[in-house]
C-alpha cells in the first residue's frame, strides 16, 4: 500500500481526494469546532477549488521528465498491455456509465430554481428622488455626524431598527432574525465584511430608502424582500439606522475619496 | 440621438474648463499646429440633424458586426505594437553585446510583423467601414470632436507603415557600422509612430467612457474642446496599460510562434533556436505581466474617480463576475508561467538542486488561485443559499474581499519572480567571496515582502474601507522593492561566476511548448473579455451621459452572451495568426531553397 502511495499516480489520487473531504466536509465543519462560523460549499465552488487543484496536481506531475514517466507508466500499462484487459475493459465501462450519470444529474428535471448569478452591490443611481426631493448621492455624507449628539443618533437609530429591522437582520445584525428562514436568499448580514463595511452611508441611505423595489435593472430579478423604507420612515430616522447599523456592527462607513483633479 | 439632433440646433457655446492632467504633453504642439488648418466654420459646418443614426447587419446584427471587428482589429494592432519593443531592444542587445543571434531574433521577429500589420490595417478599414454604415450617427459625433486627430493618425500611420518596410527590407543591407545605428533609429522611430497613433485611437474610445465634465446631452459637438475631450480623465491611465499590456501580449504571441516552429522543427538546430525564442517571448511576456496589474489599479481608480456609478458597475455589480473569470485566467497565466520555467530547469545543468522547492511554490500559485477567483457572492441554488445563511459564506467569505485578492496575487507575483530567479541562477556558481551573504539577503528580502503582504492583507479586515484601499499600494511597494534589490544584488553577485554547464537548448520535452499555446490563448481571452467590461460599463450610453444609445442593441447584453462573441474573435484572430505562423515558416523556406539554388549553381559552375 505504501508503495502505491509514494507512486505519483497514487499521490495525485491521494491529494484529490484529500482536497475534496477538505474542501466538502473540512470547510463546512472545522471552523465549528473552533467557534468560526462556517457552512457547506456551494457546488460551484467546490467545482472551481477541485478544478484548481487538479491542475495543480497535473503541473506537479509533469514538469519532472522522471516523475512523468513513472506517472504515466500504470496507465499506459492498462491502456495497451494484454495482461491488464479485464482493468481496460473495467475502465471501458466505469468511465462512460461515471460521464453518463454525471449527464444524468446534470439534466433531469428538478423543482429547485437554478443557480444564479446575484449581484450584492448594484450600481447606485447618480441621484435620487426622495419624498419629492432630489438628492445627489455622490458625495453625500451622513448629516447627523456633523450635527447634534452621536448618542442620541445612535439610541434613536437604535430604536428605528428594533422596531423596523431587526425581525428581519437580526438583534446581532447578522442576518438572522425571527423572519430570516423566511427568505430566500435570507436578510443581508451587516457583521460581514463584505457588505456595510463596504459602502458609503450615501450608498446604504439609498438602499434603505428605495429597498428592493428600488433596484436597477441590472439587479433584476429583485431578489429582495426588502421594503421602500422612504414609506415608512423619514430622511433624519434612516440616518440615524444608518449610524447605528455601523456602530453596532462595529464597522466604519466608507468615506468619499478626496476631490480628483478633473 | 433625438437630444443629440436638438442639441445641435441650439448650438450653446460652452467652453470646456476641463484641461485634463496632461496639458504639457507634447503632443499638444503638434495638435495645435494641425488645428490652425481646421477651420471652427468647418467643424460647425455638419449637422446631425437628418442623419440616419443606425443601420443593421445581416445575422448578428449591428452590435455584434462592430464589436467583432473593434475586438479582432485591436488584438492584431496590440500585437503589432508590442512586438516592436522587444525587436528594437533585442537588436540593441544584438548591438551592443555582439551576439548576432539577438539580431536574427529581431529580425525574425519584424518578419512576424509584416503580415500581422496588413491584417491590422484590413481590420481597421473594416471597422471604420462598419462605424460608418452601422453607427453614423455616432460616428458624426465622434468626427466633430475628433477630425483633427484622424488625419494626424492617417499621416503616423502612413510614417509607421513605411518605418516598418525600410526596418525590415533594409535589415540586410544596412547591418554593420554607422548604417546599423540607422536602422536601429529606424527601430525606435516605427515605435514613436505606433504608440502616437494607439494614444490618439485611445482618446476616442476614453471620450465615450469619460467625457469631460462639463459636456452635456445639450451640449454640441463641435463645441467641445478639443484637447480636454482629447486627455479625458481615463486616458492615460488606459494608455499606460495597454502599453504594458502590448508588451505582455506581443512576447505571448512570438512565444506561440516560437512553440509552433519548434514543434515542427526538423533539425536540433531548429530546436534550440526555437527553444531560445520561446523562452524570451515567455519571459518578455511574464516580465511585463508582473507589473500590470499595477497600471490596471490605477486606470480601475481613475474610472471609481471619474464616476462612482461606473466604478461600482465594474467591481460590485454584474460586471464583477468577469473579475472572477479574470482571475481564473491570470491564474492559469501564472500557473502556465512557472510551469514552463520549470520544465525547462530539466535542461539547465546545475538545476536538480531547486527542483525540491518547485512543489512548495506550486502549493503557494495553487492556493493563490484559489483565494483570488472565490467569489465575494457566491452561484448557489436556493437550497445551498439557504444552507449557508445567505449568498455570502460565513466562512470563506472573507476570501471574497480585496484583502485576501490582493495578498493572493502579491504572493503569486513573488512565487514567479522566485521561479525566474532560480532559472537565472540554475547554472551559475557565483565566485565573489559575499555570495553567501548576498543570498541570505536574497532570502531575508522575500520574506520580509511576504511579510509586509500577508500583515497588509490581515490587518485590512480591521481599519476602514478607505484606509484599507491604501495598503494595496504598500502590498505593491514591498514586491517591487524586493524584485528590484534582488535583481540588482543577483547582477552583482553573478559577475564572473562559473558556469556549471550550458543550457542544453533544444532538450525541451514538447508538453512545455503547450504552455507557450495556453500563455497566448489566455491573454487573447483575457483581452477579450476584460474590454467588454471597460466598455460595457457604459452601459446604455454611447458617450456616457451624453449620447445615449437609442438602437435596439442598446441593453448591455449578459455576460454568456458577450462570452460566446468574445470567443469568437479569438478563434478568429487565431485562425489569422495560425496562417501567418505558417506564412513565416514558408517564407523562411523560400528563402533556403533559393540559398540552395544559389549554391547549387555555384559548385556546378565551379565543376564545368
Amino acid at each position: 500500500m505504501s508503495k502505491h502511495l509514494r507512486h505519483p499516480l497514487g499521490r495525485a489520487v491521494l491529494v484529490l481526494l484529500g482536497a475534496y473531504v477538505l474542501i466538502e466536509f473540512g470547510i463546512a465543519y472545522l471552523p465549528p469546532l473552533f467557534g468560526i462560523p462556517s457552512g457547506p460549499v456551494p457546488d460551484t465552488v467546490l467545482f472551481q477549488y477541485l478544478g484548481t487543484v487538479v491542475v495543480g496536481i497535473l503541473i506537479w506531475v509533469s514538469d519532472n521528465e522522471t516523475r512523468w514517466s513513472e506517472f504515466k507508466a500504470p496507465l499506459h500499462k492498462v491502456m495497451v498491455e494484454p495482461e491488464k484487459k479485464r482493468a481496460r475493459l473495467a475502465l471501458a465501462v466505469i468511465i462512460p456509465a461515471l460521464v453518463g450519470l454525471m449527464t444524468f444529474n446534470q439534466v433531469k428535471p428538478s423543482m429547485a430554481a437554478p443557480a444564479t448569478l446575484r449581484s450584492i452591490h448594484p450600481a447606485p443611481p447618480g441621484q435620487i428622488d426622495f419624498k419629492g426631493e432630489t438628492m445627489e448621492l455622490a458625495g453625500l455624507e451622513n448629516p447627523l455626524r456633523a450635527t447634534g449628539s452621536m448618542e442620541e443618533h445612535y439610541e434613536s437609530g437604535r430604536e428605528i431598527y428594533v422596531k423596523n429591522c431587526m425581525a428581519c437582520h437580526g438583534d446581532g445584525l447578522a442576518g438572522r432574525g425571527h423572519y430570516a428562514l423566511g427568505f430566500n436568499p435570507g436578510p443581508a448580514s451587516f457583521q460581514d465584511v463584505g457588505t456595510i463595511a463596504q459602502l458609503t452611508e450615501s450608498y446604504v441611505f439609498w438602499r434603505v430608502a428605495k429597498g428592493g423595489p428600488g433596484l436597477p435593472n441590472e439587479g433584476a430579478p429583485w431578489n429582495s424582500a426588502m421594503p421602500s423604507w422612504e414609506d415608512f420612515l423619514t430622511e433624519e430616522e434612516i440616518w440615524s439606522v444608518i449610524i447605528f447599523m455601523y456602530e453596532q456592527a462595529g464597522h466604519e462607513p466608507r468615506t468619499w475619496e478626496e476631490e480628483g483633479e478633473h | 440621438m433625438a437630444t443629440l439632433a436638438a442639441a445641435t440646433g441650439k448650438r450653446k457655446i460652452k467652453l470646456n474648463q476641463n484641461c485634463g492632467r496632461s496639458l504639457f504633453w507634447p503632443a499638444l504642439a503638434v495638435f495645435g499646429i494641425a488645428s490652425q488648418f481646421a477651420s471652427p466654420d468647418l467643424l460647425l459646418a455638419q449637422s446631425l440633424e437628418g442623419v440616419r443614426q443606425y443601420g443593421e447587419f445581416p445575422l448578428v446584427g449591428s452590435r455584434v458586426a462592430i464589436w467583432v471587428a473593434a475586438q479582432v482589429h485591436l488584438l492584431f494592432a496590440a500585437f503589432v505594437l508590442g512586438v516592436p519593443m522587444f525587436a528594437v531592444v533585442a537588436e540593441a542587445v544584438g548591438i551592443f553585446g555582439g551576439d548576432s543571434k539577438y539580431d536574427k531574433l529581431a529580425k525574425e521577429f519584424t518578419r512576424l510583423l509584416l503580415v500581422a500589420y496588413s491584417a491590422t490595417a484590413i481590420w481597421g478599414a473594416i471597422l471604420s467601414f462598419l462605424l460608418v454604415t452601422l453607427y453614423p450617427g455616432l460616428w458624426l459625433y465622434l468626427t466633430e470632436i475628433f477630425q483633427v486627430s484622424m488625419w494626424i493618425y492617417v499621416c503616423l500611420f502612413f510614417f509607421e507603415s513605411f518605418t516598418l518596410y525600410l526596418y525590415y527590407y533594409g535589415w540586410d543591407l544596412w547591418n554593420t557600422g554607422r548604417a546599423k545605428w540607422v536602422h536601429w533609429t529606424l527601430g525606435i522611430l516605427l515605435n514613436i509612430w505606433g504608440t502616437a497613433v494607439m494614444f490618439i485611437a485611445n482618446s476616442w474610445l476614453t471620450y465615450m467612457m469619460s467625457p469631460p465634465a462639463d459636456v452635456t446631452p445639450d451640449t454640441a459637438p463641435g463645441m467641445v474642446q478639443f484637447w480636454s475631450a482629447f486627455a479625458n480623465a481615463t486616458w492615460m491611465p488606459i494608455n499606460i496599460h495597454r502599453i504594458i499590456a502590448n508588451v505582455v501580449f506581443g512576447g505571448a504571441i512570438v512565444g506561440a510562434y516560437a512553440a509552433y516552429r519548434f514543434l515542427v522543427a526538423r533539425t536540433d538546430e531548429e530546436r534550440a533556436h526555437y527553444d531560445w525564442m520561446g523562452y524570451i517571448g515567455n519571459l518578455i511576456a511574464m516580465g511585463a505581466l508582473i507589473i500590470l496589474p499595477f497600471a490596471g489599479y490605477y486606470l480601475g481608480r481613475e474610472i471609481y474617480e471619474f464616476n462612482q456609478q461606473m466604478g461600482i458597475t465594474m467591481m460590485g455589480g454584474f460586471m464583477s463576475w468577469l473579475w472572477i473569470i479574470q482571475a481564473f485566467l491570470i491564474g492559469v497565466l501564472f500557473l502556465a508561467g512557472n510551469y514552463y520555467l520549470w520544465v525547462g530547469m530539466g535542461r539547465i545543468p546545475g538545476a536538480e538542486r531547486f527542483m525540491p522547492y518547485t512543489k512548495y511554490m506550486l502549493v503557494v500559485l495553487v492556493l493563490g488561485v484559489m483565494v483570488w477567483a472565490t467569489p465575494n457572492t457566491m452561484i448557489a441554488d436556493r437550497e445551498e443559499i439557504a444552507a449557508m445563511g445567505g449568498t455570502h459564506h460565513p466562512f470563506l467569505g472573507v476570501l471574497g474581499v480585496m484583502s485576501a485578492k490582493n495578498t493572493a496575487v502579491n504572493l503569486m507575483i513573488l512565487t514567479t519572480f522566485l521561479s525566474f530567479l532560480l532559472y537565472r541562477r540554475a547554472n551559475s556558481r557565483p565566485t565573489v567571496d559575499w555570495a553567501r551573504t548576498g543570498t541570505i539577503v536574497q532570502g531575508a528580502l522575500f520574506v520580509l515582502a511576504s511579510l509586509i503582504v500577508v500583515f497588509y492583507g490581515v490587518y485590512g479586515y480591521f481599519v476602514p474601507a478607505i484606509v484599507r484601499i491604501g495598503f494595496s499600494v504598500y502590498q505593491v511597494l514591498a514586491v517591487l522593492a524586493t524584485i528590484i534589490g534582488v535583481i540588482t544584488i543577483d547582477v552583482f553577485m553573478l559577475r564572473g561566476a562559473e558556469s556549471r554547464g550550458d543550457i542544453r537548448w533544444g532538450q525541451m520535452p514538447p508538453r512545455s511548448q503547450y504552455a507557450l499555446f495556453i500563455l497566448a490563448v489566455t491573454f487573447t481571452w483575457l483581452m477579450g473579455l476584460m474590454g467588454f467590461a471597460r466598455s460595457g460599463i457604459r452601459q446604455h450610453w454611447h458617450v456616457w451621459e451624453v449620447v445615449r444609445d437609442t438602437s435596439e442593441y442598446a441593453a448591455t447584453p449578459a455576460l454568456g452572451y458577450a462570452a460566446i462573441v468574445i470567443s469568437c474573435c479569438v478563434l478568429i484572430f487565431f485562425t489569422l495568426v495560425s496562417f501567418i505562423f505558417w506564412l513565416g515558416g514558408l517564407a523562411e523556406k523560400g528563402t533556403k531553397a533559393s540559398a540552395d539554388s544559389v549554391a547549387a549553381t555555384s559548385s556546378t559552375q565551379g565543376v564545368s
